[in-house]
């Protein structure tokens, strides 16, 4: 538990010149930064004890988003839960559908038809790079590169406008269904994912432009908040923080769930565990998702986008509106929901913050007797304090930013 | 019986209680005392290596006389596999060590299960609630009699009592 790393700013007192240093008092600063503050991407108070600018010690404060989804779930059936869960990461609410609706069928023991694996691959990464677009941006607004955010969301805005052309909303999606989706692609849709998969690619390319030889983006980002693979994974840190100090840990490989085993991709791999590395892989994830998206549009087949398990899934919606006992079940299914049974599972996603998880525990019934959400904003944070020690205070906003914090999924 | 729970059973005849495999995911179960050794050996012993935390997480059992449920999830990232330990606590003593020593992520998610469940750990750190406000009086809200809508003030809202 010792801190190895030495402290730099301190005066050496064996030094030849300490003594004719005048005596100053010295003593440590406290600092409230938040709870709001606008590069804490949501409403998080960070106490910082400061040594002239160097962070000595900080303490996060969380749980001004606490919503206790956690409590709420117990109280709602399986389907009810989906829409909560758009609530927990709400930058990138597809996944959190996925994340959770895989818990439930691996709860149920389900298979989901192969066309709604690969639309679910689909607008998984889709949803990533909304993601690492986003996180790109913030990103380096947080630091002073302004230029990138509009470049970004530019290119963010296109991805949420299919989101609103699939299932009507941008961010709060609830798209994702247990036992496949709530609907296929249209033929303008397929149409605007081909023209994006050659439009994306020089974008990246463009983005890099403004950081790559940017000096303040790499002073700000090479070195700073360092991690070792060992610490890393003591930390529980998940996702682009965990494989940029090196480590091989990506689920989408060694789950094999979606269309994944399908597809051909790589996994990036950082060296130096800091901000710059983690930046990188972000940009290289966008690549492979474009890589993953291609192919799935490729191999993609036309099929049911829904599983045919009628005690389970709900029935189709045109059915619903003309069709008495569908309706009847549909109204069955959501108020006293399906007959889980005695058992408890994990199943993690790799989402692109991390490795988002669902612990549930059933006592058979239509209700979960407990569930935990696994979130790796809040994993993450506990790493803070450790990665922020010895750096400049205003290098605190870039640590939280390397972790693509979202502080609905911090606390829940 | 997977392997890895005979280990653990060989390793820890009194200490170990049961071990269940459901939907591919390992759970044993084992006896509070030796919780924080048989985490001990998971994470240290060369062939468990588990190296990765995943998730501290709790169970509450209103019904049953060792109330409260602690689960740890770890994973090892070069043998790829992921075991859940389990341990009973009774609710008069709701204490287990704490394994921040073995796991450093520990810290804030066993503060959680505190925050959340009311079981304390020993030898934590920095045992503080971390969700909820430092001066919460209301309980734990996470456990099974505590009321959906919430305590205190809140009972006074006549619309949740009205039948309607």
């Amino acid at each position: 538990m010792e801190d190895q790393r030495e402290t730099v700013y301190k005066v050496d007192p064996e030094h030849p010149e300490t003594e004719s240093l005048p005596t100053l008092r010295t003593e440590e600063l406290l600092l409230n930064m938040g709870p709001q503050h606008p590069s804490t991407h949501g409403v998080l108070k960070v106490i910082l004890e400061l040594e002239g600018e160097r962070l000595v010690k900080s303490t996060p404060v969380m749980g001004y988003l606490h919503r206790g989804v956690e409590k709420l779930a117990e109280a709602g059936t399986y389907h009810q839960f989906i829409p909560h869960t758009d609530r927990l990461d709400y930058v990138c609410a597809m996944y959190n559908n996925f994340a959770y609706c895989r818990a439930v069928e691996k709860l149920m023991d389900m298979t989901v038809p192969d066309r709604a694996e690969y639309l679910r691959t689909m607008v998984a990464e889709i949803q990533r790079i909304i993601g690492h677009l986003f996180w790109l941006g913030t990103q380096a607004l947080d630091i002073g590169a302004m230029t990138v955010f509009f470049y970004t969301f530019r290119d963010r805005e296109i991805l949420l406008d299919w989101f609103d052309e699939l299932c009507g909303a941008r961010l709060t999606t609830s798209w994702y269904r247990i036992g496949g989706v709530e609907n296929d692609f249209n033929d303008s849709l397929i149409n605007k994912i081909r023209q994006f998969l050659d439009y994306f690619p020089p974008k990246i390319d463009e983005y890099i432009i403004f950081l790559e030889k940017n000096r303040i983006w790499l002073a700000r980002t090479v070195g700073v908040a360092t991690i070792s693979a060992e610490d890393a994974l003591s930390f529980g840190l998940s996702g682009p923080s965990l494989r940029g100090s090196g480590v091989d840990y990506d689920l989408r490989k060694y789950e094999q769930y979606g269309a994944y085993p399908k597809c051909e991709f790589s996994i990036p791999l950082g060296k130096n565990g800091d901000t710059y590395d983690r930046y990188w892989i972000r940009i290289e994830e966008m690549r492979e998702s474009i890589k993953i998206i291609r192919q799935c549009m490729d191999q993609m087949q036309p099929g049911p986008v829904m599983a045919e398990v009628p005690s389970v899934t709900l029935p189709p919606k045109d059915r619903v509106f003309k069709n008495l006992e569908s309706m009847i079940q549909q109204f069955k299914l959501f108020s006293q929901g399906f007959d889980a049974p005695v058992g408890e599972i994990y199943c993690g996603t790799e989402a692109h913050k991390g490795e988002l998880g669902f612990y549930i525990v059933s006592t058979g019934g239509g209700q979960p007797y407990r569930m935990k959400i696994r979130s790796p904003s809040f994993i993450h944070m506990g790493a803070f304090d450790y990665m922020a020690r010895g750096y400049m205070i205003s290098d605190a906003i870039t640590i939280f930013g390397t972790y693509d914090i979202v502080m609905g999924e911090c606390d829940r | 019986m997977h392997a890895i729970a005979e280990q653990i059973q060989q390793s820890f005849p009194t200490g170990f209680v049961k071990a269940e495999e459901w939907r591919g995911d390992l759970a044993i179960t084992v006896k509070r005392e030796s919780l924080h050794d048989v985490c001990e050996f998971l994470r240290k012993d060369p062939a468990m290596d588990c190296d990765y935390i995943v998730h501290v997480s709790s169970v509450d059992w209103p019904d049953e006389d060792e109330r409260f449920e602690i689960v740890y999830e770890v994973y090892s990232i070069r043998k790829r596999h992921r075991i859940r330990i389990k341990a009973r606590v009774p609710e008069h003593d709701c204490v287990v060590d704490s394994m921040v020593d073995l796991w450093r992520g520990c810290e804030f998610m066993e503060r959680e299960v505190f925050d959340m469940m009311g079981i304390r750990f020993a030898n934590h750190p920095d045992l503080r609630r971390i969700l909820m406000p430092d001066d919460y009086p209301e309980g734990y809200p996470l456990r099974k009699d505590f009321p959906l809508q919430g305590k205190g003030w809140r009972d006074t809202f006549d619309f949740l009592n009205d039948p309607a």
